[in-house]
């Protein structure tokens, strides 16, 4: 519905707005949007695909440690690490005036403010989204293929990219499409660098000449250039399925030689150090300094929002997009799918532009359904939906079904559906199936999906601010609340407890998931139904 | 089908158990009398205080939203009658005007607010009214700059200023309405030579906020920038030994660019004598001081003196055009910068 609603502002064509951004803008828009989509696409892929092979398949120094520690940095919302990142790195921030304190000059230091900068930061924040997915998937695939292909005289390398990188690629293709989204998606960061997108485009129609019919037509084109990235990366998957005969043993890691160990070390703690370690050590010191003012009751209140919002959205989110697979799989119907893609176009979008449009479809329903109903039995009319919390929970099913569907389904992919049929044949009823064969084997996606979803709605800020209920501000939105001002430094605290509270799940999925090896081996489901 | 069905069933029967239950605790909160509910694009810190104390003082009780403006807006118009906001805060004319144009304001007719709040800093029909002074003008390095080569805004585009410039993003409504009080004296050919040669003159790329700018003239990295003089405030209460000074612009000619923080009634608000008596409130000395010093603003109403701080800095004379013109003509100033490559 609010893609309708987007959509339906066509009705109303602004030329006025049109020309002008023809003329000044759209060029350098486009221009800066692409790059900083080819730049993150290909930077999550190789920094998330790399970890994730060094981590899960060779072994060198700190590995176990690296194999959850590279995910803590999903837990940082990408507007927190842009203003941290600006707060250190710019001409005036600490590094820089060191800088200049030894050389006499710091004209030589790269400004973080360029394109190369914006990349940096939202490659580091997103990231984690390939290498969890890629990491899951390496697992999953285990050495068996690898060690197939090595016997039929591929080298390590061949095998790589011919054997085990095609498998993972769904998995691969799913974290990269999430971060692209993220991308297009991202105001926060952008804004922080007054680097100009299309995104910012969409904010200026709309902030700028208060023109919503504006803001709303540039929203549908950029849900086009990602119905068209869905689109190539569909035919470029094609019709070859990836199915695994069997999940693999243990296996070993391979073992690297010594100076390749270090590098793999020193790469690992390098990422890490720039995408967790110094932003969080910022934000201290920041708290340190000043945040710890605001450290009052209310602030009890925030974190408690926080966490109730985040998984009452979870939970919520996990089961839609659970539903939603299985239709998929069961009734396999061209429309349906067209209708699921459209489902998870909402993560594209800028989420002020999505919240408006959920924002609007809501109030329609107030306004047209509700509002007669409630004159027609004497009550004073008043929005029910709107600023409701079943309304905010709604919008993060909006928002967010597109981050709980990719681990799911591409965990129901690897399910074959000869399993389902074998269960069938012997005698198990539908609802036992799922019960007894898909919830045991989904377990690790579902579980991936909803803390997904967590970290995300806790970091969600548009959303949020619009339709909250009276008295229902989150860390994200007192957040905002200071970076508007730019007051960076009264946000650090709301800031690093958002971060704290983010890594809670992220510690329970590295927990469960290093125990996803040996958990229920087909054989075993097997027994049980016969 | 019968799993489809059943999940539908519960769906169903979940959202309206939760629409009942919402429904009571709202019906609940509305009998009492008492209450008022506000939509707010200040910032809470800045805010609350004087939600708190009103509360105190009359017992009505206050709720409030805050987000920015633009959603703000956005949700009054998608509510229209059943809105349950009755009063609009907002920073900047420009924002003010804008709800307004959009049918989202009443008049408001009180000598309360006539005899405290001066003319030029409310709507000439009373929709809105301004509750707080800010100012935009000049700050300078004091070791590489002589206060007597600064004059104007309009100055700071010649070639003295070449690569010492630093300025904050032109999409931040605060530059709008500024260049919108530029069209107004000076029309659109002049004021856009003026934007180019600012663009001319930076030094770094725009910032995209205030306080950075601030930090760049502090670092060196140029030596004048235009910012709202509270953020000036903040870091001088940061760092005491700042070797930055402020420079009130247009003193010989039209005067300082001066914008507002302020405030209107809703059209379908639902508790309107309650939100004009906070209105009033507002205007009156002890709220204007606590509203201004908050931010270390100026108080609109003129018979209160700014902070101590603030009060340093030295009087100035305003720019007396009527802030409303700042909304009238901010799609203009967008597009003015815009060619003018002003980002």
């Amino acid at each position: 519905m609010p893609l309708l609603v987007l959509i339906l502002s066509w009705h109303d064509f602004q030329t006025d707005i049109w020309l002008h951004l023809i003329e000044t803008q759209l060029g350098r828009l486009l221009a800066n949007t692409l790059v900083l989509l080819v730049g993150v696409g290909f930077g999550v892929m190789i920094i998330g695909v790399s970890l994730a092979w060094l981590t899960t398949m060779c072994e060198f120094p700190g590995r176990k440690f690296f194999d959850w520690a590279l995910m803590l940095p999903f837990a940082i919302p990408a507007y927190v690490l842009a203003f941290v990142y600006l707060g250190f790195f710019e001409f005036s921030g600490p590094l820089q005036t060191v800088i200049r304190e030894w050389f006499g000059t710091s004209r030589f230091f790269p400004s973080i403010r360029s394109t190369g900068g914006v990349i940096l930061v939202l490659v580091l924040v997103f990231y984690p989204y390939v290498y969890m997915l890629a990491r899951s998937a390496f697992i999953t695939q285990g050495r068996g293929a690898m060690d197939a292909a090595r016997i039929l005289g591929l080298t390590p390398l061949q095998a790589f990219w011919r054997v085990a990188l095609p498998i993972a690629r769904p998995g691969i293709a799913a974290g990269v499409g999430l971060a692209l989204m993220e991308t297009l998606a991202d105001f926060g960061a952008v804004a922080t660098f007054n680097y100009d997108t299309f995104t910012t485009a969409i904010y200026k129609a709309w902030y700028g000449f208060f023109n919503l019919h504006a803001a709303a037509q540039l929203a549908t084109l950029l849900m086009l250039f990602v119905c068209m990235a869905f689109w190539l990366e569909q035919r470029g998957r094609g019709n070859a399925q990836y199915a695994l005969r069997q999940r693999s043993k243990q296996h070993k890691p391979y073992k690297l030689n010594g100076i390749q160990r270090y590098v793999a070390f020193a790469y690992a703690a390098s990422v890490l150090g720039l995408a967790f370690i110094l932003p969080v050590v910022q934000l201290l010191v920041w708290v340190v300094k000043q945040g710890a003012q605001d450290i009052d009751g209310r602030f009890a209140g925030l974190v408690g929002h926080s966490l109730l919002l985040a998984s009452a959205a979870g939970l919520a989110v996990v089961c839609v997009a659970l539903l939603l697979s299985f239709a998929k799989r069961l009734y396999q119907d061209h429309w349906l799918k067209k209708a699921i893609m459209a489902a998870n176009l909402g993560y594209a979008l800028p989420g002020s532009v999505l919240a408006v449009g959920i924002m609007f479809a809501f109030s329609q329903v107030d306004n047209h359904l509700i509002v007669p109903l409630q004159e027609w039995l004497g009550v004073a009319p008043r929005q029910l939906l709107l600023g409701s919390f079943l309304a905010l929970l709604l919008a993060y099913i909006i928002r967010f079904i597109a981050v709980a569907f990719g681990p799911i389904d591409a965990g129901l992919q690897s399910i074959r559906v000869s399993l389902h049929e074998a269960a069938r044949s012997l005698g198990v009823s539908g609802l036992a199936v799922v019960r007894r064969v898909y919830i045991p084997m989904l377990a690790p996606g579902l579980l991936t999906a909803g803390i997904l979803v967590f970290v995300d709605v806790m970091k969600e800020m548009p959303a949020t601010l619009l339709m909250r209920p009276f008295g229902w501000d989150t860390l994200a939105v007192r957040i905002y609340e200071m970076t508007s001002e730019g007051e960076w430094q009264r946000a650090a605290l709301p800031a690093l407890t958002l971060v704290l509270a983010g890594l809670i799940p992220v510690f329970i999925l590295m927990r469960k998931s290093r125990y996803r090896n040996e958990s229920r081996p087909i054989s075993k489901i097997n027994e049980k139904n016969t | 089908m019968s799993r489809k069905r059943f999940f539908s069933l519960t769906l169903t029967s979940l959202f309206i158990a939760t629409m009942t239950i919402t429904d009571v605790s709202l019906a609940s909160s509305s009998a009492n009398k008492g209450e008022l509910v506000i939509y707010s694009s200040r910032k809470e810190h800045l805010i609350k205080p004087l939600f708190d104390q009103y509360t105190k003082e009359t017992g009505v009780k206050i709720s409030y939203v805050t987000d920015a403006e633009g959603p703000l807006i956005a949700r009054m118009q998608a509510e229209g009658k059943t809105t349950p906001a009755d009063m609009f805060i907002t920073v900047d004319a420009g924002n003010l005007w804008q709800a307004q144009q959009k049918g989202l304001l009443q008049p408001v007719q009180s000598e309360t607010l006539s005899k405290n709040i001066p003319e030029h800093l409310k709507d000439p029909n009373n929709n809105w009214f301004g509750l707080s002074v800010r100012a935009r003008t000049m700050v300078y390095a004091t070791d590489r700059v002589k206060p007597e080569s600064l004059s104007t805004y309009e100055d700071l585009a010649s070639s003295k200023w070449d690569g010492r410039l630093c300025l904050r993003t032109a999409k931040k409504v605060y530059n709008q309405s500024l260049v919108g009080t530029l069209i107004a004296r000076l029309g659109q050919d002049k004021t856009e030579t003026i934007v180019k040669g600012w663009v001319n003159n930076l030094a770094a790329p725009v910032f995209s906020n205030d306080t950075l700018a601030l930090q760049a003239v502090e670092a060196g990295q140029c030596d004048v920038t235009v910012v709202n003089t509270y953020y000036f405030g903040r870091l001088l209460k940061e760092k005491p030994n700042l070797k930055l000074k402020l420079f009130w612009a247009n003193q010989k000619t039209s005067g300082t660019h001066v914008n507002i923080s302020g405030a209107g009634i809703t059209k379908y608000a639902k508790h309107k004598a309650e939100a004009i008596a906070f209105l009033e409130w507002l205007s009156k000395p002890e709220a204007q001081q606590i509203f201004a010093n908050a931010n270390m603003e100026y108080p609109a109403n003129q018979s209160v003196k700014p902070s101590k701080l603030v009060a340093s800095w030295g009087e100035f004379k305003h720019d007396q055009l009527n802030v409303e013109a700042a909304g009238r003509l901010q799609g203009d100033a967008i597009k003015l910068m815009d060619r003018a490559g002003y980002h």
